[in-house]
């Protein structure tokens, strides 16, 4: 066996790849919360549909993003891998169950964990997919008249199936016509359903985060009396507090305020 | 109980060897002072128990002071029972109270499987200790004390991880069953001064590597072990095992101890 290979089979070496995945994706989400703020703009979608159809044709994103949905299965992986490792560690449980003050994040790791793999399945299912390989997803036009700088709105139907997007620029007037993806939300997040899953799963990634940010330091080694302070202060108030947060008032915000 | 002395129902885990099954046997553990040592209570039980022609419980225990490491048992859900930085020998029978049930489980880990009733194996930490747990002194004349000036933050960091008994609560008392405490205990106490900095980096990859291969469980940063250890090891000592660890195997030149000595 190689020493790299050697290295990563090690348990430090899988508890390092579950570090760098977890913390790869914890920069992802402050990206993904950063360009959604846009649902919260009045402006019908144009800003976020823009942003969209940038994030899907721009060819080094397309390459993070395939990056990205890899951490999120090695992520996945290798903490089946380790669960069940440490299942085989003990056999034979105890009758009476531990009551050492461990915190109750820090024990359920594995079920929040499943709780939004469960919910990005979900999520991506109404989003990306739909987004990307089906039809569903209607086009708007939005016209900018750039003397005035004011937008109209309204709907297009693509002459051929293969239209992805345009912008072009006639007598002084920008016309952008892109995939509506803004309507697809405000529809989703219509549905009770849909905003109560999306509120557990930011719940459950609130206290994921709350013991992986930090935990994911310690398995990489950068523990210090100084700094140590300071990221477990990053994790339990960015990462558990104001991310989670962020993305709840999204299906929240849309369905009290934008019902229909 | 105009004495104060107590009356206690025990569900005891009794185990013939390792390949037979178990089960828990309840006893009556009565007139029992609180004054007694939780090894004594045992003590005293087993006396009726030969008197009465049956097996003694059988559970571990050596100098009965809280240094050596042999006591073990899970108590109640707690390894050593309830009380924090002590180990079951200097846990007293008044911290319990007249007719509660107390459940004595033996430490469960596969790494560490079941002599009988509540003696565990538990050897494969000697094993760890073996694989780098040591400094290699060369012979020649004996250095002068204090000849090496060692700050007093690492000499007290060294020493507080030197006093690990390696009584496996740690184990114990993790959900996944990891030894990480105990071995990064070990790996600091010798890494943090300057007569083990020669062995820092092969000895880390040793101890991970036999670690491994006792079968211990992996850590999950929980702090269980750290909340339930009798000498009140720090967690930070897991972080400076794994910053060890990652810079041996990513950074560094040297290779495990076996393969230094041809395989041996």
């Amino acid at each position: 066996m190689s020493e790299f290979k050697q290295t990563f089979n090690s348990s430090l070496g899988k508890k390092l790849i579950m570090a760098l995945t977890g913390l790869f994706l914890c920069t992802f989400l402050i990206v993904h919360l950063g360009g959604n703020l846009l649902l919260f703009k009045d402006d019908n979608g144009f800003g976020f549909n823009v942003y969209a159809n940038f994030l899907t044709h721009f060819p080094p994103i397309e390459v993070i993003a395939w990056i990205l949905y890899l951490a999120i299965a090695v992520h996945a992986i290798y903490a089946l891998i380790l669960t069940v490792k440490n299942r085989k560690a003990r056999p034979v449980g105890y009758a009476v169950a531990a009551k050492s003050d461990a915190s109750w994040s820090s024990k359920n790791m594995g079920l929040l964990g499943s709780i939004l793999l469960v919910f990005i399945v979900i999520h991506m299912g109404d989003f990306w997919f739909k987004y990307k390989y089906t039809h569903e997803v209607a086009f708007k036009e939005y016209r900018t008249d750039l003397a005035t700088d004011q937008t109209t709105v309204s709907d297009y139907t693509p002459v051929s199936a293969d239209f992805n997007h345009s912008v072009s620029t006639e007598n002084n007037v920008e016309i952008v016509r892109v995939k509506d993806l803004h309507a697809r939300v405000a529809h989703t997040f219509g549905n009770i359903w849909y905003v109560l899953i999306y509120v557990i799963a930011m719940g459950a990634l609130s206290f994921h985060l709350l013991h992986g940010f930090q935990s994911a330091f310690r398995t990489l080694g950068w523990v210090h009396r100084k700094y140590t302070p300071i990221v477990y202060g990053i994790g339990a108030w960015f990462f558990a507090v104001i991310i989670p947060i962020g993305f709840a008032l999204m299906p929240l915000w849309y369905f009290f305020m934008h019902k229909g | 109980m105009s004495n104060g002395n107590m009356n206690l129902t025990l569900k005891v885990w009794r185990q013939k060897n390792a390949q037979a099954a178990g089960k828990f046997v309840t006893y009556k553990a009565e007139n029992i002072s609180p004054d007694m040592s939780f090894l004594e209570m045992l003590d005293v039980v087993n006396e009726s128990l030969t008197h009465k022609g049956d097996e003694p419980i059988n559970f571990d225990h050596d100098c009965r002071e809280g240094i050596c490491g042999m006591c073990s048992l899970y108590i109640n859900g707690h390894p050593h029972g309830p009380k924090r930085g002590i180990t079951t020998c200097q846990l007293h029978m008044r911290t319990f109270h007249d007719g509660e049930t107390i459940t004595i489980e033996p430490w469960r880990a596969s790494a560490f499987p079941i002599v009988k009733d509540l003696a565990v194996d538990r050897s494969a930490f000697d094993r760890i200790q073996q694989a780098g747990g040591y400094v290699s002194v060369n012979t020649g004349g004996v250095p002068d004390g204090n000849a090496i000036p060692i700050p007093k933050v690492v000499a007290d960091e060294a020493f507080n991880s030197a006093t690990c008994i390696g009584c496996g609560a740690c184990v114990a008392a993790c959900k996944n069953a990891s030894a990480m405490l105990f071995v990064s205990a070990k790996v600091t106490q010798l890494g943090l001064l300057p007569q083990g900095q020669p062995e820092r980096y092969r000895r880390v990859q040793s101890m991970v590597a036999q670690m491994d291969e006792e079968g211990f469980g992996n850590c999950t940063n929980t702090g269980a072990c750290e909340a339930e250890c009798p000498k009140e090891i720090k967690l930070t000592n897991i972080a400076r095992m794994n910053n060890d660890f990652l810079s041996a195997k990513l950074f560094r030149q040297e290779v495990l101890h076996e393969e230094q000595h041809g395989g041996a």
